[in-house]
């Protein structure tokens, strides 16, 4: 069972993260980055699969330079190998064209199953399975908080409003998993020790015959026109509990006309 | 005027039209002239014409087929596909469901165009207004290429009757066997509620760590019932196990945007606030007055959850 888990770089939902004006695009100098935490989860379910059935766990990110410590950190988890696509071209790509290049990229590698967060915590968009199968033809099993693999086919749990669906298609598939999952592990000292020595393959855009015109900016199908930080919050009022914070509170809700 | 067609959410076995799609009918209408598109199994149409009519949709087209169904996702993305081709809408508009969101994807990548996932706003020139990182920025965007197709944030927009013909069309559906790899074998409800939607819902009240067990979730469910409200609930407070993670509002779980939302025993972490800030009324209730959710709130009580919130309840429950 060869596994290839895709791995984002964000910047930390616990750091202040903003938008560069010289492009709208995300200032990632501006704040911690870190690997996507969502992905630790794909990480952790491809591990437990690979221990079972055996098999290569294969890191795959498209991503700046800095990308590499999401690597290093996927790899220490216990992944095998990892392939890095690095390309100034491709800063500012959006989602439609970053699939593009994780497309190329997975053409190149051999894999029964691609994992995934089931979002990443910076743009959120939860659509990166979607736009995969639909560029590889491949079935797509995405927001699982259950995965089970017999033979050829895939069996997942998608998490929906107050339940599930049972979903269940044949290999080479997407899934996607959500933080229910599992609970992924700590990288052991030795792990991260033996992470340095670990393969990654570092590919260009020539390397997985994309044109270079064709990502980044310049081409997004998509393009932020402007931004600005949300407009403070009028003071609110407080009031400390003395026997009255009750009825302070429905009076509040009164003068809303909520109750 | 130019078509927009609007992607029509329902809910489960005969239960109407979602709020979600009238809304998403409401916001249409700053492009064109809206068309509802309604898919699923035979007979999910019957009933929901009126209402779709109702709220300007000018033509209902009716796509029914066991194979919509059954499949994931893909058959519902590949029929939407087939009516961009053959009416050239100026625009497609589906509801931001994690579900409508890998439509919008998909048929992104079938008609060659952009997409713009959990807009709060379009407007007539198809900018749209999308929240970024928590909520913290406000960004303004448009597709560039092709076909604008967009999903709307559940309780953006208010939802507002334009009475229209709402003249039914039915399109052949061929689902093609790509669009039938993974097949829905059984769809399980485990809780069953009463209680409204969270991301629909226009009262939100939550809990977290501060309500301290399962069992005393009951006065955060109490205070909702009075209010005719959904239950969410932090992470904190399921990652301790005392709620389901389908009620988790944040970062990794639910973003809602009601008219009030009421925080109770919830300290306000980021990745709390990822998934409320945008709610029109904020109240917090809790014993720390240092906790960040203060910040947010229009109105905050400093004290203790167990005494406040069944006495708000009853108070509540004896206005009615």
């Amino acid at each position: 069972m060869n596994i290839v888990v895709l791995v984002k770089q964000v910047p930390d939902s616990g750091s202040e993260r903003k938008l560069d004006p010289a492009d709208n695009t995300v200032a990632r100098a501006a704040a911690d980055n870190v690997i996507n935490e969502m992905d630790e989860y794909a990480i952790e379910e491809a591990l437990t699969i690979k221990e079972a059935q055996g098999g290569e766990v294969t890191v795959l990110t498209v991503g700046p330079e800095s990308a590499t410590d999401a690597i290093r950190k996927a790899l220490s988890m216990g992944a095998d190998k990892a392939v890095h696509v690095v390309d100034d071209a491709i800063h500012g790509s959006c989602a439609v064209q970053t699939s593009a290049v994780l497309a190329a990229a997975l053409g190149q590698l051999e894999y029964d199953l691609v994992m995934c967060g089931a979002e990443a915590t910076d743009a959120q968009l939860s659509v990166m399975p979607a736009l995969l199968a639909e560029r590889l033809g491949i079935p797509q099993l995405s927001g699982a908080r259950k995965v089970t693999i017999e033979g050829g086919t895939a069996k997942v749990e998608r998490q929906t409003d107050g339940g599930y669906w049972a979903l269940e298609a044949p290999l080479p598939a997407i899934i996607s998993t959500w933080d229910t999952i599992n609970e992924p592990r700590y990288p052991s000292f030795k792990g991260i020790m033996a992470a340095k020595k670990k393969p990654v393959e570092t590919k260009t855009l020539a390397d997985l015959g994309v044109d270079a015109g064709s990502v980044g900016l310049a081409t997004a199908t998509s393009k932020v026109l402007d931004f600005a930080g949300r407009p403070p919050k009028g003071e609110g009022v407080k009031v400390t509990d003395e026997g009255d914070g009750a009825q302070k509170f429905v009076d509040f809700l009164a003068g809303q006309k909520i109750v | 005027m130019a078509e927009v067609l609007v992607l029509a959410e329902l809910n489960p076995a005969g239960g109407g039209v979602r709020k979600t799609t009238l809304e998403a009918l409401t916001a249409a209408r700053a492009l064109g002239e809206p068309s509802a598109v309604v898919l699923g199994a035979p007979g999910t149409a019957a009933g929901v014409r009126d209402q779709l009519a109702e709220y300007g949709a000018a033509t209902v087209y009716v796509a029914e087929s066991a194979d919509i169904d059954d499949y994931l996702v893909a058959p519902k993305a590949e029929v939407l596909a087939q009516l961009v081709s053959e009416k050239s809408p100026a625009a497609v508009v589906i509801p931001s469901s994690p579900e409508g969101k890998e439509i919008a994807a998909r048929l992104a990548v079938k008609t060659g165009s952009g997409f713009l996932t959990d807009v709060t706003e379009i407007a007539s020139d198809g900018t749209a207004t999308q929240v970024a990182f928590a909520g913290a920025t406000i960004v303004h965007s448009q597709v560039t290429v092709g076909t604008p197709i967009y999903t709307l944030r559940g309780n953006s927009v208010a939802a507002e009757p334009a009475p229209a013909a709402g003249t039914e069309q039915t399109v052949d559906v061929a689902v093609s066997d790509a669009a039938k790899q993974v097949r829905v074998v059984e769809r399980v409800v485990e809780q069953k509620s009463s209680r409204p939607e969270l991301t629909e819902a226009s009262i939100v009240v939550s809990g977290g760590r501060g309500v301290a067990s399962a069992e005393n979730f009951s006065i955060i469910e109490g205070l909702a019932d009075s209010l005719g409200a959904a239950v969410g609930a932090s992470r904190a407070a399921v990652d301790s196990g005392f709620y389901p993670h389908s009620f988790q509002v944040g970062q990794t779980g639910k973003t809602v945007s009601p008219q009030l939302y009421v925080a109770v025993g919830i300290s306000g972490a980021i990745q709390h606030r990822a998934g409320m800030q945008t709610s029109k009324t904020i109240v917090a209730i809790n014993k720390d007055p240092e906790a960040p959710i203060f910040e947010l709130a229009d109105f905050g009580v400093v004290g203790d959850l167990n005494t406040v919130v069944p006495a708000a309840t009853e108070q509540i429950n004896a206005r009615k």
